[in-house]
């Protein structure tokens, strides 16, 4: 199995949906070998990593990744300035290149059926492996150029590599139904060769938080709050969120808007709070994770997934597993296995704010979505993941 | 003799448009969606009428003119006919015609095909009341028989028909209510002095309404010999079998490609081939035939789902908080005085809305049976909630108003005139 980051160094899903799913194949008894284009302390002695960096005898060490799989090549640029003595290559590209190129040695001496490879910065690793091994080789599909361009032009080098994969791939694993048909109309790939499997959510941690919770030290008795986590990039779509508050703070001026996650557009963001006239209700909490993320969804009263485009979305089921209710954008995956939320066209301003408005304004509502919702989420499991992966392991090798 | 009783249930609520927060307080007319969607009332009306209602009333007509034999019951709820009347009255006419043979029977019913029979005694009765005059009105005939929405029924519910005179009533003929007992019989309620209880033979009633263009059952297809023979076998075992359904049953649920409409005109002529055969409206079927047990039904049945309870309408938290928001107006609402704002509340009571609530069928995976014109329960929630919202804001400014106007003006209130 092929891929590029790891909790705790992920900056977003990819990482964890590969944790997810690499635990939970394993929990199935599946063989598995985890490769990384680069050496990290990874704390897990259930399944072998390999890594690309490094001569195999050499000793492990980690190292700190200004390499996210979100990154664009400019952002990569930009975001070198600001990372010294974790230097790579030039530039994403060659790094993409050089993960592929080290295959060769990773795999000479292992023996394996499938290869699998996740996301674009790892297809041509896994096609590299394919062409070297003759095994079967599945791509999975967590994010499409498209979805990374919300909406801009997409680069042509991503949608050549990603091509190259879906090509190469004997079959294509998406992360939804949204997705497979962004591959079938925009790359022109055939349905039958993609098979849907939907992310699951970390199983452990559920519990539906008590409606007489002490308050959040941040949040006034009364105060209602409204949250958005994501990278502040176009296809998460924080300025719809920003503007669906401009019109929820007409009806209901204490409710407060955090938004927790960074990005380019960062400055962008905080200015349209300013400029909309809503800033003295709009918090900024930085990018947060672990108990820092897990106390921000258990303090709102309301999660908002306003994606332009998400090939799935695992943070609403992130909030409902704290007991939190979700409203999400009809343009993501994970809209179509939750049935216990509320879902909105990501441009239709005035309809996400008349649904936030009600969740704040009828309890009974707030209640329901939280305790069928925190309900639905635990049946979305990596193990039903698991168990479509490891058919399609079968149905791939006999043929 | 064994006897066919046939009724037919007609209604179409008045849905709630997508009624947003933005339009509270500024938009009071909740029920003139006007897109291309089924939340748009005419639209749906219309294509019910064209599709079912009108083929089915001139077919049943002809067969009333050519069988002296033939008669059936109609359950209209109120807001059907209060629609049809304002914007289809052709169609109110065929209705009327049907009715002036003097072979259909009418059924009393709740005029706004409500539940508030659960919720609250006195508002219940004055629908049914409601719904009495406009039987009256339009058709001029007193219905003696009651059905309650949804064909739900309890033993309060039958003695309180029993108080007030009905003759008979109707309910699901439930086999964990019924036991080793058959549907096809009359029998009394439990403690009830006069009114006599009507059992739906659901497996004969849902051959037709559910099962009909179904290819993969077993009875596919089914024609009329073939259904008659089945109703013929209760000979000896039965003496009436109650057919209840949707009218839409007819080329709006089953298609008319099925052959629906075919069988219809088909069933009369067969049934009375068997010449211990006959067609018994209601009424008719109650003073026919003598009680021979009694049916106790302590908790609510009614003809939905396996359950046959009210779980389709009050099975969630928003139902039951939707409910009971909407019954706790009922005082302040009647003290307004203002008729249009009562109206607007009735119509809010309509199950139909609660229904739209529904989430129990999303752990069956079932949601095809299941038809709902807003694209989540929830959307159907929040547009209700909303609509209630503000006329909750009307009801506090109408006594607002009345208030003032009964200290400054103690004599004559112009509101109280209204």
């Amino acid at each position: 199995m092929f891929g590029w980051e790891f909790p705790p160094h992920n900056s977003g899903g990819l990482g964890v949906a590969c944790e997810g799913l690499a635990r939970a194949l394993v929990d199935k008894s599946v063989d598995l070998l985890f490769v990384l284009p680069k050496k990290v302390s990874v704390n897990n002695d259930r399944f072998r990593f390999l890594f690309g960096n490094v001569s195999r005898k050499n000793k492990i060490y980690s190292v700190d990744t200004g390499l996210t799989p979100y990154v664009t090549a400019k952002e990569y640029l930009l975001s070198k300035r600001y990372l010294e003595g974790n230097i790579y290559g030039a530039d994403l590209f060659s790094e993409v290149m050089r993960y592929a190129s080290s295959v060769k040695n990773i795999i000479q001496d292992e023996v394996f059926d499938v290869i699998h490879a996740h996301d674009w910065l790892s297809f041509l690793a896994g096609v590299e492996a394919k062409r070297i091994s003759g095994k079967p080789l599945i791509v999975h599909v967590h994010a499409t150029g498209f979805d990374q361009a919300g909406g801009n032009a997409v680069d042509e080098r991503v949608f050549t590599i990603e091509k190259i994969g879906f090509d190469a791939a004997d079959r294509i694993i998406t992360v939804s139904q949204y997705t497979k048909d962004i591959l079938i109309k925009k790359y022109g790939v055939s349905a039958e060769k993609i098979v849907v499997v939907h992310n699951g959510v970390e199983s452990g941690s559920y519990i539906c938080k008590e409606e007489n919770d002490a308050p959040m030290p941040w949040k006034r008795p009364g105060q209602k709050m409204v949250l958005f986590v994501g990278r502040l990039t176009m296809h998460k779509g924080p300025d719809y969120f920003l503007r669906a508050a401009r019109r929820v703070i007409d009806f209901m001026p204490n409710t407060m808007f955090v938004i927790a996650g960074s990005g380019d557009m960062e400055f962008q963001i905080i200015r349209q709070a300013a400029d909309l006239g809503i800033a003295q209700n709009v918090f900024f909490a930085g990018f947060a994770r672990g108990e820092n993320l897990r106390r921000l969804y258990e303090s709102a009263d309301l999660y908002v997934l306003p994606s332009v485009s998400e090939p799935f979305g695992i943070t609403p089921l992130e909030a409902l597993s704290v007991g939190t209710p979700v409203l999400i954008s009809k343009q993501s995956g994970v809209s179509e296995v939750l049935a216990h939320a509320l879902k909105v066209d990501f441009w239709d301003i005035e309809e996400m704010a008349n649904k936030i408005i009600a969740v704040l304004r009828y309890p009974p509502l707030t209640r329901q979505l939280a305790l069928y919702g925190n309900g639905e989420a635990r049946n979305i499991t990596w193990a039903k993941a698991a168990d479509k992966c490891i058919t399609l392991y079968n149905a791939i090798q006999k043929r | 003799m064994l006897s066919l009783c046939l009724y037919f249930h007609v209604h179409q609520p008045y849905r709630v448009k997508r009624y947003r927060v933005f339009d509270v307080g500024v938009d009071h007319e909740y029920f003139n969606d006007g897109s291309e969607t089924d939340l748009n009332n005419s639209r749906i009306l219309n294509k019910v009428a064209v599709k079912s209602y009108i083929p089915t009333n001139k077919l049943l007509l002809h067969l009333l003119n050519t069988h002296p034999e033939f008669r059936f019951a109609f359950s209209f709820s109120g807001v059907f006919l209060s629609q049809i009347e304002r914007e289809f009255p052709e169609l109110l006419q065929s209705f009327q015609d049907l009715v002036k043979t003097g072979r259909v029977e009418l059924l009393a019913d709740t005029y706004y095909h409500s539940l508030a029979f659960f919720h609250s005694l006195p508002e219940f009765e004055r629908q049914v009341r409601q719904h009495r005059w406009l039987l009256e009105r339009l058709f001029g005939q007193v219905p003696t028989v009651f059905r309650n929405t949804e064909l739900s029924y309890n033993n309060d519910l039958a003695q309180w028909a029993d108080k007030n005179g009905y003759m008979g009533i109707m309910a699901e003929g439930w086999d964990p209510i019924l036991q080793w007992r058959s549907p096809n019989f009359v029998y009394n309620p439990k403690d009830c002095k006069n009114t006599r209880l009507l059992l739906k033979n659901y497996r004969l009633s849902d051959d037709v309404a559910f099962r009909f263009g179904q290819r993969s059952w077993a009875g596919w297809p089914l024609t009329a010999p073939k259904y008659v023979q089945w109703v013929n076998s209760h000979h000896g075992n039965g003496q009436t079998v109650n057919l209840f359904m949707d009218y839409e049953t007819f080329g709006e649920h089953q298609w008319e490609d099925t052959g629906i409409f075919h069988f219809l005109a088909a069933l009369p002529n067969e049934f009375l081939k068997h010449g211990d055969n006959t067609f018994k409206t209601p009424t008719e079927t109650i003073c026919d035939y003598e009680p021979v047990g009694e049916i106790d039904v302590p908790y609510t049945l009614t003809w939905a789902d396996t359950e046959r309870d009210l779980s389709a309408w009050t099975g969630n938290n928003i139902q039951q908080a939707a409910l009971r928001e909407i019954y706790a107006l009922e005082k302040d609402i009647l003290a307004t005085k203002d008729i249009r704002l009562i109206e607007d509340w009735r119509r809010l009571q309509t199950s139909d809305h609660f229904y739209y609530m529904c989430t129990k069928y999303f752990s069956d995976g079932d949601v095809h049976k299941y038809f709902n014109p807003y694209d989540t329960p929830y959307d159907a929630y929040i547009a209700f909630m909303n609509a209630l919202y503000d006329v909750k804001l009307r009801v506090e400014k109408a006594l607002a108003h009345k208030e003032s106007a009964v200290s400054s003006q103690p004599i004559l209130s112009p509101l109280s005139s209204v």
